[in-house]
């Protein structure tokens, strides 16, 4: 095999400098290569996930976190069915998230000039998902302050977060500093669901709960003892990209 | 500066399906071929890893093996009366990037288009009368369905296909497709076992008198060996298969099936993370020198070449001709000028069953594990009663129950809060969703070509969508959605729903990343951009291969095609170009 050029930086090497998981493909540094003559392998050169650990937020401050901690909350309430988007630590995912590549969105395409489209041409604002938590949940807890006697939406009885929720979602709100209420809502709810349903190795589904409410096996990745079995349930828990609970009390 | 590379006989742009195939094909022949890929090399055991591939967010929503916006966007409007505005994410259709292409995280359905797709302006106007069709711009493509026969099989045996045939040599069989074109020969492999919602969905369908079969799957039924000797291994039905690379050498890809060959050939080479600015033409502007690529560092190449294959994703063969100057952009006002022509899309629509009583345990699938019903496909039934042309397949393919987004709800249901959350599980297991996956004709109107106003990272101009569904497709869609009601009903499950095609292109929301057309095939030179063989009609030592050679589209996935014109063009190459290369394989 002829390697003209130096091996590509894996981005496990990249991300064990960092402090957050999730990069998009482009966003690590490669270096062209020419290949020829055999299959090149080099061992080590894959490029797992690495596992979100709590301590401390990367992104949100203090007062940010409390108010998404609510949100997520309420937008997955604790029940008799699994806990809450709080305890599921889907704030904790969201952090990491924001200070990654999604934050940023440094894989979109964001050159300008930025125009009001139609709805079929999708987002059009130059505001980064970091700079609209930062920009929607100050717009929220502004809209509570006002509103609702001078509290923060985190102060708020379930109830009362419930109906501005609603509102939100309906675009009946309007939010100050040009927040759009509805597209908000919208960003917020996509992600404190993608934090609840995702592996848990990205800081939320705590223990796998949503996956263990819903009946979903996870990474098995083989289910061909089971193609026949129509209709019967699925008789294992499941388990993570970091393996189950049960492997590591062993 | 520009460095100047040593001469090859041919350069390669794109190492995804076509590419690898005709890689494969001409080293055959002893030539000296380098492909340039944009992207990455990715692997198996490196990069679908085994122990992290089952990883919804990191590949099915931050969508890590796909073509990042940032790289390359596109940018779309409705009509011509609008403003194109940049996908700044990509939604409505994916495409790839990187060694293997989109053929690495596809779902494996592997068609093949009819003679009355090849012949589709014939066909319909000897049994329909030409004004059924005046307003929509079908064209045929040049070649039959006969002649496309040999390189389906290939293709087929290639990739180690899974399904039933439904007419061999003229023969119906029972079981597989009977509105098929006849084969010579059946499937390499049988196909899969059935999980529950498409065994369901056959009984249903008989019960109708529809005709339903196996889908036909890139997903290994069985362990193969394949015409190059690589071996393959049968499909565990993971549920991680579209937007994933498998990592169970089971589905059916470049890296599974031609590169551990290719890669081993002395006469092969390619270069990653390198991407083609252009193709250089010589003063003439009939004949290409080379191309010219840039890498990851920023450094410009001039690579010599006798032939040129564009063998990127099709809307990237698109543009790359339209950068390079070959051939005359398309003008939809005089409907002058080929490239950018005939873009089409696909014209789908959905309908759920949700139940009280039953486990369809939807994580237990693959990419194209399940039945189809054709009977309402292209024109395999009769429209003269009916007031549009084309039809679609209709599909029980439950792909995956991946919880980000496979999580159907009855309608009503509240998107949050204790209500979403008792529906969402009651709903995860119970739900029967099918689908109709139909044809898009051309029309004068829709069509590709540069943005005017947003560039790429280089300083070039976008590819810009002028797309609608027409309103033939959509009377279609609406036609095939009235059938499938009469399916949902049939499976007497608490509720249903169908939701019909509207009219509206929405680039947001998934639909598919079917995108053919804009470079396409066939027998004029002033409505075709390429040959029979894939030739480009202004530039004879320039092949164009990929669903941009599609002159419409069917109610079906494009890869088997895809896969059968690259054979087809190889042959075309290795038969009859080499003896006297540098000249047009048809007269124009």
């Amino acid at each position: 095999m002829e390697t003209h050029c130096l091996k590509r930086p894996t981005r496990r090497q990249f991300l064990s400098s960092v402090a957050f998981t999730i990069l998009a493909g482009n966003a690590a540094p490669v270096v062209a290569r020419s290949i020829s003559g055999s299959l090149p392998w080099e061992a080590r050169s894959a490029d797992p996930p690495v596992q979100v650990k709590p301590g401390g937020w990367l992104f949100f401050t203090p007062e940010e976190a409390q108010t998404m901690e609510a949100v997520a909350d309420r937008l997955v309430p604790a029940d008799d069915l699994s806990l809450g988007g709080k305890d599921a630590g889907c704030v904790l995912y969201l952090d990491r998230q924001l200070v990654g590549s999604y934050g940023t969105s440094s894989r979109l395409y964001t050159k300008g000039p930025f125009m009001p489209g139609l709805a079929t041409q999708g987002y059009q604002a130059p505001d980064t998902p970091a700079q609209r938590y930062r920009s929607g949940i100050a717009a929220l807890n502004a809209f509570t302050r006002e509103t609702k006697g001078g509290k923060r939406f985190a102060e708020l009885v379930p109830a009362d977060q419930d109906a501005i929720l609603t509102d939100l979602e309906a675009g009946k709100i309007t939010l100050p500093n040009k927040v759009d209420a509805k597209s908000f809502f919208n960003l917020m709810l996509a992600n404190v669901m993608e934090g609840f349903f995702a592996d848990p190795i990205y800081g939320g589904n705590k223990d796998m709960a949503s996956w263990k409410m819903l009946g979903f096996p996870g990474a098995r990745y083989d289910y061909r003892d089971h193609v026949s079995k129509h209709n019967q349930p699925y008789p294992l828990p499941p388990v993570s990209i970091a393996g189950s609970m049960e492997w590591m009390t062993r | 500066m520009t460095t100047i590379l040593p001469r090859k006989d041919v350069v390669i742009v794109g190492l995804g399906w076509t590419g690898a195939i005709l890689a494969h094909e001409l080293t055959e022949d002893g030539l000296d071929v380098v492909a340039i890929e944009r992207g990455p090399w990715r692997d198996t055991a490196t990069d679908f890893n085994i122990g992290y591939a089952q990883d919804e967010l990191r590949y099915g929503i931050r969508r890590d093996l796909f073509l990042q916006p940032a790289v390359e966007a596109m940018t779309m409007r409705n009509s011509t009366s609008q403003t194109a505005l940049p996908m700044r994410d990509y939604g409505s259709f994916l495409p790839g990037n990187g060694v293997g292409g989109a053929g690495v995280h596809w779902n494996g359905h592997t068609w093949r288009f009819w003679d009355s797709d090849f012949q589709i302006a014939d066909h319909l106007r000897d049994r329909y009368g030409a004004g059924r069709i005046q307003d929509l711009q079908l064209q045929n493509w040049g070649v039959t369905g006969a002649e496309m026969e040999k390189s389906f099989d290939r293709f087929e045996y290639l990739a180690g296909i899974s399904g039933k045939a439904g007419n061999i040599n003229g023969q119906i069989q029972e079981g597989g497709n009977p509105f098929e074109d006849p084969r010579s020969r059946d499937y390499p492999l049988p196909p899969l076992q059935m999980t529950y919602a498409p065994t369901l969905f056959a009984e249903v369908t008989k019960s109708l008198n529809l005709h339903p079969f196996p889908t036909p799957a890139a997903n290994l039924s069985e362990d193969y060996i394949n015409p190059l000797g690589i071996a393959m291994g049968q499909c565990t039905m993971c549920g991680f298969c579209e937007r994933f690379g498998c990592a169970n050498y089971s589905k059916s890809s470049a890296q599974t099936t031609i590169l551990p060959v290719l890669m081993k050939k002395k006469n092969f080479e390619v270069r990653t993370e390198s991407e083609v600015l252009h193709v250089d033409l010589d003063a003439s502007k009939k004949h290409a020198r080379g191309v010219t690529y840039v890498n990851t560092s920023g450094e410009e190449f001039f690579q010599p070449a006798d032939m040129v294959l564009l063998c990127a994703y099709g809307l990237h063969n698109v543009r790359l001709m339209m950068l390079s100057g070959i051939g005359q952009i398309y003008d939809p006002n005089t409907g002058e000028g080929t490239v950018g022509r005939n873009y089409c899309y696909q014209t789908n629509a959905g309908a759920q069953v949700f139940f009280d009583d039953k486990n369809f345990n939807p994580f237990v699938a693959a990419g194209a594990l399940g039945q189809t019903v054709d009977d309402y496909n292209g024109d395999a039934f009769d429209h003269g009663p009916l007031d549009f042309v084309g039809g679609a397949g209709i599909n029980c393919i439950p792909s995956n129950g991946r919880p980000i987004q496979t999580r159907p709800t009855p309608p009503g249901t509240p998107r949050w809060g204790s209500d979403w959350k008792k529906a969402t599980v009651k709903s995860y297991k119970s739900t029967l969703g099918f689908s109709s996956q139909g044809s898009s004709y051309p029309t004068r109107g829709n069509y590709l070509d540069l943005d005017p106003t947003y560039t790429d990272r280089f300083g070039r101009p976008l590819l810009r969508f002028t797309f609608d569904f027409p309103d033939n497709d959509i009377r279609m869609s609406n036609w095939v959605s009235d059938r499938m009601e009469d399916i949902a009903k049939a499976f007497g499950g608490r509720q249903y729903t169908n939701t019909r095609r509207k009219k509206g292109w929405d680039s947001v929301p998934y639909q598919s990343t079917h995108n053919t057309g804009g470079a396409i095939m066939g027998t004029d030179p002033k409505t075709s951009a390429i040959n029979k063989y894939l030739q480009s009609w202004d530039v004879a030592n320039v092949f164009v291969i990929g669903a941009s050679a599609f002159a419409h589209n069917a109610g079906k996935n494009p890869t088997g095609t895809v896969g059968a014109l690259a054979f087809h063009a190889a042959d075309a190459i290795r038969q009859q170009y080499l003896r006297n290369p540098g000249q047009p394989l048809v007269s124009a």
